[in-house]
């Protein structure tokens, strides 16, 4: 076991609030049996989650979910989490939000607000949101966390069905004076794997939007807009892998909203034992727990990452992606050109080459309902 | 040192709040999903930004704190016109 200054400190809490949430995108990355997890945690077992984080260092906290606006104690969440010192984000598709929740969250201390959205246009967005109403709303809602100050981060989540937009998407971003902007091709996580088919862009897709995001760098480069356009590459497309959270356990830390503690939002998907916040102090699940010490490291990796010189700089990939491809979750991550198993990327880019876009029947929405389906295998 | 500069008023902008961190020892700039790590001098420097200092008077309570330091105008001028090239300040 490594020792407590090599492992790092959990500099980024994301607390998932609830699972709950209006929207039902088909690229959530919540796990397909959601509506198979415990209770939430109480306003009280979060705040204390807060507290022991803090004082692991943590820094960062994001409240995320589903959808964290559902949590009628957010306010109180936030409130507390800002008197303990964390820089507070607020990452939601804005549904649920109303200028009076902008100001108390602000007055609460909430110091910034990502806002998603689907599309940039509205028949497509509230398509995939599986929702009637949700564009306006978003707009309405950006709008709002300007007029009040905050910083804001506006996120798109690219794919096939909506990329080829690009232009109008950073248009909208411009007109909405966003700080940042995450143009994130979708990854291939919880739904967004079972839906991998209907999401995946094509490379041509992906080059043309690419450039077009370049191009538009360097437009509002020199029209002297500080707005910054972080493009997302989806790793299928890349001949080595992510270093996945910075590493496994080195510095990010999430909390399922029944209190389970994972190394990253994905890993409850893995076949390892991950320990609840109910039963354990932050501190112990972060230094001491079987889940997060599994894959810090590197004495657990094969070949042919083990001999690998890129290995301290990737870490083997993502644990998640080489279980689902593969199977096995210690694997060298397929996207690694090394990997004996990079067939399953290129297959799937030639696979989807060709593919042309379907109908929206041949998606499935994320909610409870589908969830089910899951929570019962 | 330029007359205009030291008359200035330095204020860190919206997108960042300044922290002492315990755990890093050191202080931090945090914006959203992001940390900036700063280094001794930039934190002493940045500590003083309240929007109420001009740049000469943050200039001599440095000089006042640290007096064996030599040269302290320049760097912290320095240091302004670079946070404000990383958007981190505005001066006015």
């Amino acid at each position: 076991m490594s020792t407590a200054a090599e492992i790092g400190r959990p500099l980024w809490l994301l607390a998932e609030l609830t699972y709950r949430c209006p929207l039902q995108c088909p690229y959530c990355s919540n796990p397909l049996d959601y509506a198979a997890a415990g209770s939430e945690l109480t306003t009280e077992q979060w705040l204390k989650v807060f507290a022991e984080g803090r004082k692991l260092g943590a820094v960062q906290l994001g409240f995320s979910g589903g959808e964290p606006l559902v949590r009628q104690d957010l306010e109180e969440l936030i409130e507390g989490a800002r008197k303990l010192g964390y820089y507070t984000n607020l990452i939601t598709s804005g549904v649920g939000l109303d200028p009076d929740k902008v100001a108390r969250f602000k007055a609460a201390g909430l110091d910034h607000i990502q806002i998603s959205f689907q599309a940039s246009d509205e028949s497509v967005n509230n398509m995939l949101a599986g929702s009637e109403k949700a564009f306006q709303q978003k707009m309405h809602m950006a709008r709002e966390v300007k007029a009040q100050g905050y910083p804001m981060v506006l996120n798109f989540v690219t794919h096939r069905h909506n990329i080829d937009q690009i232009d109008r998407i950073i248009e909208l971003c411009v007109e909405l004076q966003a700080d940042f902007v995450e143009l994130a091709t979708c990854q291939y996580y919880g739904w967004g794997y079972q839906n991998r088919d209907w999401l995946m862009p094509t490379q041509q897709q992906l080059q043309h939007a690419e450039a077009r995001t370049q191009a538009w760098r360097e437009k509002l480069s020199a029209s002297g807009s500080t707005m910054k356009l972080i493009f997302v590459t989806p790793d299928y497309y890349e001949e080595r892998p992510k270093a996945c959270m910075n590493g496994w356990g080195s510095m990010f830390l999430t909390v399922a909203p029944d209190g389970v503690a994972l190394p990253c939002h994905s890993a409850r998907m893995l076949p390892l034992s991950f320990p609840s916040v109910l039963d354990h102090s932050l501190e112990d699940i972060w230094y001491q727990s079987e889940g997060f010490n599994h894959f810090r490291g590197d004495s657990w990796m094969p070949e042919p990452c083990a001999s690998c010189d890129e290995k301290d700089k990737d870490f083997g990939g993502c644990r998640c992606q080489a279980y689902m491809l593969t199977g096995d979750a210690s694997n060298t991550d397929p996207v690694c050109s090394k990997s004996p198993r990079h067939d399953l990327i290129t297959g799937a880019r030639k696979q989807h080459a060709d593919l042309i876009a379907s109908d929206t029947d041949t998606f499935l929405y994320r909610n409870s309902r589908n969830s089910r389906l899951f929570s019962q295998k | 040192m330029s007359a205009l500069l030291s008359d200035k008023i330095p204020t860190i902008n919206a997108m960042f709040r300044l922290q002492w961190e315990e755990a890093q020892a050191c202080f931090v700039l945090l914006y959203p999903e992001g940390m900036v790590q700063l280094n001794g001098p930039a934190g002493e420097i940045l500590s003083l930004v309240d929007g109420q200092n001009s740049v000469a008077q943050i200039i001599a309570l440095l000089q006042k704190k640290f007096p064996e330091a030599d040269d302290l105008a320049e760097d912290v001028l320095a240091f302004l016109r670079e946070a404000q090239q990383n958007q981190w300040l505005s001066l006015v």
